[in-house]
This record gives structure tokens, sequence and C-alpha cells, in this order.
């Protein structure tokens, strides 16, 4: 019975990390931006089992940028685990990556209580991701909804952390 | 016939969703009506001059006015049987018999540098006694201006309270879903006429605040990426960063002198209140609580401060003296109450006050002491962002129908409330402007 169940969670654990793995032969050329002055480009190749700036792109987990929260709250829910494991560790991987994590309300509540309150959610997903040195949080509040409908549908849809990658 | 008929009118219309009435395509009226408001009959102003009429028709816009107070009832246009313009023409026993205590009378003429001169008086019909006669001058363009001067002072002779009509409003406008979203900060009149632009942006603008001498705004924008306080001079349009530090940079707030601004900041890690000295840029810190402390406003003695935590929970109205000390909580009705917006007299404190998803205007009135009476002004669902007139006697707020942003005004007893006609779609975020100086 133990051995089983140990079993089963060792493969929830592999699938989930499967989830998150990225294919490294498929990495197209990179452009680092360094542009030179002879109009030659560069392109880095990540090493073995590090995420590369490609992978953004092509990802089934990376390309995963959105976390959902429940209303007045700022807790990370489990569903939401695996993408912040794999944008923990893309950052792990690229010291050279930041992003910014906008954080959102719903249009319930006060605008001004909702700037505190999507500050706490893009704060939460920060804590989450360990490399504070590489993100920085902005609130929009209310100001930036993706729905315009009142009912739970549209409001669980603005009530986000968008995850908005300024360097790669 | 008509006093009997009002009430169940009221009942009628008070029930009404408000989005039927959008549907239908009114633009305004009157939601909800008051019977116990003094009925007056402002006779039309025709134009008796020998050039071209003023567009704007003064004693329409007079009417509204009168209406929207909530103290009045102004007599429709189709019960004028008669329409004198002066006084020596007024045949009170008309009057009397549509039960009206007051009458005004005017006209408009040609004003010797070539605008307009509005000549009007106002009758004690009972007493048939003059209680004003006055003439005001004004350009073409000025005419909506001198019909709310005149307005005012109807108002301030027969209820001794000064008139707010002749004041402005600014609200932010924003089309569009993310992330696609147009936002300007505007300024119009007290009735909505003549939206002026402030600023327009493709990030967020929101939470004006006007100062004392109405001659600045003090507003957030995301122009720079994150949330910075402006504060901009409305005639020139020249404008200064106040406030720009890591973290949220919000709910501007003018103290009454006009020295001090009320701000949030979360450079500390979570929301808290500070209040910056203007000429030193010094600011001081007046909460300190992990919880979320914002929307502070002013008591009108400068000397504290009522703002919104949530540090019992659910988002609440607390008073904290302006230099600092331990907060008192306000509002213990409802599940929570938030940006509150205080009268001229302290007495009454209006606030956004929800109970599960419904959001309405709540005041509280503190004049009979204790914990103060409280009063829900508006019918929900996503009511917010109150802001009383300058007089108190009335209240702009925010709501939301179907997708669209409004505005409405409500009297300061709930009776009268209506929806303000702006040119643009969505609106939010009104601030009442102060009293110009006299």
């Amino acid at each position: 019975m133990k051995t089983a169940s140990r079993l089963m969670i060792a493969a929830s654990v592999c699938l989930a990390m499967a989830a998150c793995s990225h294919k490294v032969k498929e990495q197209p050329p990179v452009d680092n931006g360094n542009n030179g002055m002879n109009g030659a480009t560069t392109g880095g190749i990540p090493e073995a089992g590090k995420y590369g700036p490609g992978d953004l792109d092509t990802d089934a987990c990376l390309r995963q940028r959105v976390v959902y929260f429940d209303f007045d709250q700022d807790t990370l829910k489990p569903e939401f685990q695996a993408t912040i494991a794999c944008h923990a560790k893309y950052l792990r991987d690229r010291p050279e990556a930041r992003m910014t994590l906008e954080g959102n309300a719903d249009e319930r509540g006060t605008r001004e209580y909702n700037l505190g309150l999507g500050e706490r959610r893009g704060n939460a997903v920060s804590a989450a991701l360990g490399s504070s040195g590489q993100t920085s949080v902005v609130s929009y509040g209310e100001e930036k909804p993706v729905c315009l409908d009142s009912n739970e549908d549209c409001w669980a849809k603005n009530r986000r952390v968008e995850i908005v990658y300024t360097a790669k | 016939m008509k006093r009997i008929f009002l009430p169940v009118l009221l009942i009628v219309l008070s029930w009404l969703p408000l989005g039927a009435a959008c549907a239908q395509g009114l633009d305004i009226g009157l939601v909800v009506g008051n019977d116990s408001a003094l009925p007056i009959a402002v006779v039309p102003m025709p134009y008796q001059g020998s050039g071209t009429a003023p567009g704007a028709d003064v004693g329409s816009i007079i009417r509204a006015d009168l209406n929207r107070s909530g103290q009045f009832n102004s007599l429709p246009l189709e019960k004028i049987v008669e329409q004198p313009t002066r006084g020596s023409e007024i045949k009170f026993p008309t009057w009397r018999v549509l039960r009206q205590d007051f009458v005004v009378v005017g006209r408009v003429l040609d004003d010797a540098d070539g605008g307009y001169r509005v000549e009007y008086e106002l009758y004690d019909v009972a007493k048939q006694q003059r209680l004003l006669g006055l003439a005001l001058g004004g350009r073409a363009q000025g005419m909506r201006d001198v019909a709310h001067q005149i307005a005012d002072q109807i108002y301030e002779k027969i209820l001794g309270v000064r008139g707010a009509f002749w004041t402005s409003i600014a609200y932010v406008t924003a089309t569009g879903t993310s992330p696609h979203i147009q936002y300007a900060l505007m300024v119009a009149d007290s009735d909505g006429f003549n939206p002026q632009t402030v600023v327009r942006s493709s990030e967020p603008l929101l939470s004006p605040a006007w100062s004392p001498d109405r001659r600045k705004l003090a507003y957030v924008s995301f122009e720079r990426g994150n949330s910075t306080i402006y504060v901009q001079e409305l005639t020139t349009g020249a404008r200064e960063v106040l406030a720009s530090f890591r973290g949220i940079n919000g709910a501007p707030a003018f103290s009454p002198d006009g020295r001090r601004l009320a701000l949030t900041l979360s450079k500390t890690g979570n929301p808290e209140i500070y209040v910056m000295d203007l000429a030193s840029k010094a600011l001081t810190q007046v909460t300190n609580h992990y919880s979320i402390d914002t929307e502070a406003v002013w008591t009108p003695d400068g000397q504290s401060l009522i703002f919104t935590s949530d540090r019992a929970g659910k988002p609440q109205v607390y008073q904290v003296p302006a230099g600092g000390g331990e907060p008192v909580r306000l509002s213990f009705e409802g599940q929570s109450n938030a940006r509150a917006t205080v009268s001229f007299d302290g007495k009454k404190i209006a606030m956004a006050q929800g109970n599960g998803n419904i959001y309405r205007i709540a005041v509280l009135d503190r004049s009979f002491g204790g914990t103060g009476r409280w009063q829900t002004l508006s019918p929900g669902n996503l009511d917010e962002s109150p802001s009383f007139a300058p007089n108190a006697s009335m209240l702009l707020y925010a709501t939301k129908e179907g997708h669209r942003g409004v505005l409405y005004a409500v009297s300061a007893d709930g009776r009268v409330r209506q929806r303000l006609v702006l040119a643009d779609g969505d609106v939010r975020e009104p601030a009442w402007s102060p009293f110009r100086q006299r």
C-alpha cells in the first residue's frame, strides 16, 4: 500500500516535471540583441537541462503566463504551482532574465483598495518565484480588465497576475 | 391630482431597473422624485435682443439645476400656461392655482459689449413679494455659466444655503478592454455639460482630487509604467510629479488649506497613508499596519484623515489624526465600507458599502453623536466613488449599467437621483470641485 502510493506520487511528480520540460534540440537560433556593427548576429545555445529564451514561446508550461485568484484573496491556488515552478526554474536558469508581475483585481471593491489587492497578488507570485532580484511588481488594480461583464465568470478572468518578461 | 399621483409614481420609478431607462434611450430624467420639494415655476426667458439668440436655454438650465438638487420641484414646461418676462406681468392667482410657492421670470437682452445680459426676478407667490431682481452678463459661450449662477442665487435666497450649481466635476473615462483601453481625465460643468480633457493616456488614470482653490487637480497616472501621482494646473496644463516611489503611488487628497497632500505609498512593502508637505515635499507616515491602508480624505478642520483599511479583515472606514496615532473605526454597518467622502461641516461621511455582490452608497450622519445614523442613498449594484457637493446638498457617484460606467447625482437625502449627461461612453470616479472663491 505504502509503496504503491509512493509510486503514484513519484509518477505524478514525474508527470508534473515532464509538463515543464523542454526540448533543447528544437531551440531555434536566438538573437541575444547583439546585432554587431557589421550586421552579424550571435546565438546562444542553452546548456542541457536549462531553459533558453526560445522556450518562452514553445514550452507548454512557460507559455502559461497568467495566475488567477479567488475574490479578495492573494493565496496561490494549487493548480498554478506547476506554472510558478517552471517560471521559477526559468529565472534560475537565466539570471539575466527579468519579469514584471502585473497584479489585477475584479471590479468589486473600490479602485484604490484594488490597487493594494493587485499588489498583494503580485507579491504572492513574486515570493513563490523566489528570485526577487529578477522580478518587479506593478499593480493595476481593476483598471485593466480583460472582460467587462458583471458576473463571476468575468470577475474570475480579471482577478489575475500576468507574468510579463521584460528581459529574456 | 398631481399631489396624489406623485407618491405612486415614485414607487414605480424607484423599482424600475436602471437598465430599462437606458434601453429606452433616456439620457436624462429624474429617476426618483421628491414630493416634499418646494414647488417653483421658472418661466421661459426669451431672447428679446436684436441679434442672434444664445444657444443655451437659460430657463431650462435653471429648471434642471433646481430639480436635480432635490430641494425644488420645478413646474414642467407644459404646465407653464402664462409666460410673463418681468415682475409687473405676473398674475399671482395663476401661480397660486398651480400651487407654486415661487415664480421666476426673466429675459435675455443684448449687452453693450456684444454679449448677453439676463435680467431676472424671483417672487414669493403667497406674499406677492419680490425676493430677487438681478442682471447677469455673459458671452454666448458663457450662458450656461450665467444660468447656473442664477440657479445658485435662487437656491441661496430661498434656502439660506449657498448653491453649488456653478461648480465643476472631474471624472475619468475609459473605453475598450485590456490591452486596448484609452483613458482620459475630464473636467465638466456640475451638470455634465461642457466637458474638457485634462489628460489623455493609453495607460490607466484614476483618483482625481481638487485643490481647495480649484486651480489644480492631483491624480494617479500609469503612463510611466507604474502608478505616479501628478498635480496639474488646469489653466496652463503644466504639471509636476509628486510621488513616484517603488510600489503604489495612489489616492491623493489635498488638505483643506492646500498645503499638504495625503497619499498612499507602498514603498515599505504594503500600502500605508502618508502626508506630504507640498512646499518641502517632506513625507510623514500616518499609518503603520500590514493591512491595506488607503483612500484618505481630510476632515474639514485639517486635523484628521478618514481612510479605508482592511485591518479587521474586510475593508472598513477609520479615522486617524493627520500627524499619526491610533486609528478609530467609524463603519459598523455593512460587510465592507470604503472610499469615504466628507461633507463640508464634517457631519456626514458617505462611502461605498458592500453586502455580498451589492455595492451601494451609504451615508453615516454623525450630527446626533454616538456611532451615528446610517442611510442608503443609491440602489446598487456596483455603486462607488461618492463625492459630496461643496454645500453637501448632493453627491455624485459612479455605477455601471451593462458594460458602461455612468455617473449619477443624488440629493443628500437620497430622494432625487439623476443620471448625468456625458458625451463619453464609459465614465467613473467623479470628484465634485470646491466652490469658486467669492
